[in-house]
């Protein structure tokens, strides 16, 4: 089996293989935060449009009650964390690199972690599929494995697209992170029972359980839950960074890649995270909206690294406290080290796609200065979707962005691959995020141009339009006019006569 | 009297052969480039370039009396656009365009004279006699042609927030020759 997988690592011809730092973190027993006092829920935890708001200030609010709705086609609810108050709409720093506010409903937690009366099914199974989308979206559920699509708009497309296969992405190949790995662990009954829900909402026949080799306690674990539903299958993979990108683990398990323009559901595919199953299975069976979630504490600064379960909300700051910190912590990173975001201060509320806080040290950040390209090519050997990430950081480098577009720029997946390897420690992937984010707004001023132009050409057909119809007006007073001088003529006439 | 009638009619034919012939003759061709870089421009003919609207703005451009970044409602997409059709070549990341600005209506001093939304060229600003007026912010294109016409000041141009649905990624900085990282 070892032997196996050693062999299998050699074929994966893309990725990196970084020290995974996993352990002994993931072996440490779960742990739950205690309940802060105050909670920041931001509206946007999700893809898409943020939720609106349904509560005021002053409202008294139980756990799982929902408190923004979600507003347009992509977006997601919030329920409240805890029982409380509201004590305000107002904003806070989000987990993004650009450090900007965000709007959050800040809660104030009245202690007493108090349910809202929930309706637990008795038997999901004879849901119909429909149902159970309706239920996880109004669960706010989102994919936990850090993208954070809503849910729900997933499997109705994927029941919509007919697919065949149910991907469980138990891969979890960012270092440092074992949230995933706890939670195999601790309810690999529940997420398989959240995984045959899944199965039904979307209609799929067959579950395939993706689980990096270094996990044997969760394979095993795994293993032992699904022995009795053959429809759902684990599969070893390599561990290799990134396994867990929906695509990569598609080829790895199905054995075809992907084409560029399509996504896992054009090939009959749906990938999703374990712990979105077994989120998907606390909101169906025990009627619970997703209020928390299992993360990571990790990185040398920290004392008493492990898994938590953390309320939404919570401040980052919370965690440390509870966690322990040795001394100040040279970088905050939200995420795994390979692409989470890194936080500019400890203020910062946990959100449903926090997979993990990471408080590095200075000896793991290391110093890096960047020297010049030496066209070594490593970064060709590392990129996982195939490109030339030297090429494109040249190009974008020279502000030539169509350039880099020619050479698949819109294909990375920024997963830092190349940046972890370049000797000369170019930031390869910061040139893309970059990039990416300036051909966004490009395309966003062309299309404002667009609107510009129609709404110019509206008004013009508007002013002539309304000149128009004031010379017809007028034109149909004189008539009027000219009539009733006629006819007042005439009537005169007839009197004389 | 009829010698007049006769007299004028022959000169009025006269005339207009020779003009009808003059204009077929000396015609001057309608530069097709100048039609097609006027059709880039935003054709609000805001003014805010200093030119008698989009078209005069679009044939300045064209003999290369006016910088190709003179249009601050088309920014660097225009600019890209430009260069594309014209043949020069451009560094657009190295722009800076000034924070773009929309108008917003102070709605306490407002006093609904309809003046500022009958300048708008998109019609952004809604609003009826006596009702206080409102700026649809999608619509608005920070031309400011609205901010003199208010006979109150309740008109202010102010910077649109930077969300973070719009932020973009810094470029990396490197250190002049070295590409060393400052």
């Amino acid at each position: 089996m070892r032997a196996r997988a050693f062999f299998a690592r050699d074929k994966v011809p893309w990725g990196v293989h970084p020290h995974d730092h996993k352990r002994p973190a993931a072996d440490v027993a779960t742990r739950t935060l205690p309940l802060p006092e105050r909670l920041y829920v931001p509206l946007q935890q999700h893809i898409g449009a943020p939720a609106r708001p349904v509560v005021m200030a002053g409202k008294k609010v139980y756990k799982g009650q929902l408190i923004a709705e979600a507003q347009g086609p992509t977006s997601a609810a919030v329920h409240a964390p805890t029982s409380g108050r509201v004590h305000a709409i107002g904003e806070i720093t989000a987990p993004h690199p650009s450090g900007l506010a965000m709007t959050a409903i800040i809660i104030e937690s009245d202690g007493e972690d108090e349910w809202i009366d929930s309706s637990p099914c008795r038997d999901p199974f004879a849901l119909p599929p429909e149902e159970i989308a309706t239920r996880i979206a109004a669960a706010g559920i989102v994919g936990l494995g850090g993208a954070t699509f809503p849910a729900a708009l997933k499997l109705a497309s994927a029941h919509k697209a007919k697919i065949h296969t149910l991907i469980l992405n138990g891969c979890e190949c960012e270092p440092y992170l074992s949230c995933d790995d706890r939670l195999m662990r601790d309810a690999a009954d529940e997420i398989v029972a959240g995984i045959r829900l899944m199965m039904r909402a979307t209609g799929a026949q067959q579950a395939l359980i993706g689980i990096e080799e270094n996990k044997p306690e969760a394979i095993a674990a795994m293993r032992a839950a699904t022995h009795h539903s053959p429809a759902v299958e684990v599969r070893v993979v390599p561990a290799r960074y990134p396994m867990g990108s929906e695509k990569h683990l598609f080829s790895m398990l199905m054995g075809r890649e992907i084409p560029a323009d399509c996504r896992t559901t054009d090939l009959g595919a749906l990938v999703h995270n374990v712990g979105t199953a077994h989120a998907v299975y606390q909101a169906i069976c025990a009627g619970h909206p997703l209020v928390e979630r299992l993360l990571t504490v990790h990185g040398a600064a920290v004392a008493h690294p492990g898994n938590l379960w953390v309320p939404i909300g919570a401040l980052v700051s919370d965690v440390f406290a509870f966690a322990g910190l040795l001394g100040e912590p040279a970088r905050l990173v939200m995420g795994g080290p390979m692409m989470g975001v890194q936080l500019p201060h400890m203020q910062v509320p946990v959100i449903k796609g926090t997979s993990g806080l990471l408080a590095l040290s200075a000896e793991e950040i290391g110093s890096t200065s960047p020297s010049s390209c030496i066209r070594c090519a490593s970064c060709v050997r590392a990129c996982p979707v195939g490109l030339l990430p030297l090429e494109m950081a040249a190009r974008i480098k020279a502000g030539k962005l169509t350039a880099a577009v020619d050479f698949g720029l819109k294909d990375c997946l920024a997963c830092g691959c190349c940046t972890f390897v370049c000797p000369a420690h170019i930031p390869l992937v910061h040139y893309f995020l970059h990039a990416k984010n300036e051909l966004a707004a490009r395309a966003r001023t062309e299309l404002r141009l667009e609107a510009t132009k129609r709404l110019a050409a509206a008004r013009k057909e508007r002013l002539e339009r309304e000149a128009k119809e004031k010379a017809e007006a007028a034109a149909r007073r004189k008539a009027e006019r000219m009539a009733q001088k006629a006819a007042l003529h005439r009537s005169s006439e007839e009197a004389t006569v | 009297m009829i010698v007049a009638i006769v007299s004028l009619t022959l000169l009025g034919l006269a005339l207009g052969f020779a003009l009808g012939f003059a204009a077929k003759r000396f015609a001057v061709a309608q530069d097709a480039g100048l039609a097609a870089i006027e059709a880039l421009m935003p054709g609000t003919n805001c003014g805010q370039c200093g030119y008698a609207g989009c078209a005069g703005a679009a044939a300045a451009i064209a003999r290369a009396e006016a910088p190709p970044t003179i249009c601050p409602p088309g920014g660097k997409a225009l600019v890209e656009a430009l260069a594309k059709r014209l043949g020069f070549s451009v560094d657009v990341a190295s722009l800076t365009e000034p924070d773009p600005k929309i108008a917003s209506v102070d709605e306490e001093i407002c006093i609904g004279c309809c003046r500022c939304l009958k300048v708008c060229p998109t019609d952004a600003i809604i609003g009826a006699p006596k009702q206080i007026h409102n700026v649809l912010r999608e619509a608005c294109t920070g031309c400011a042609q609205c901010l003199d016409r208010c006979p109150t000041e309740a008109i202010k141009m102010t910077p649109i927030p930077l969300t973070l649905q719009h932020w973009v990624w810094p470029k990396p900085v490197l250190n002049g020759t070295l590409g060393v990282m400052s």
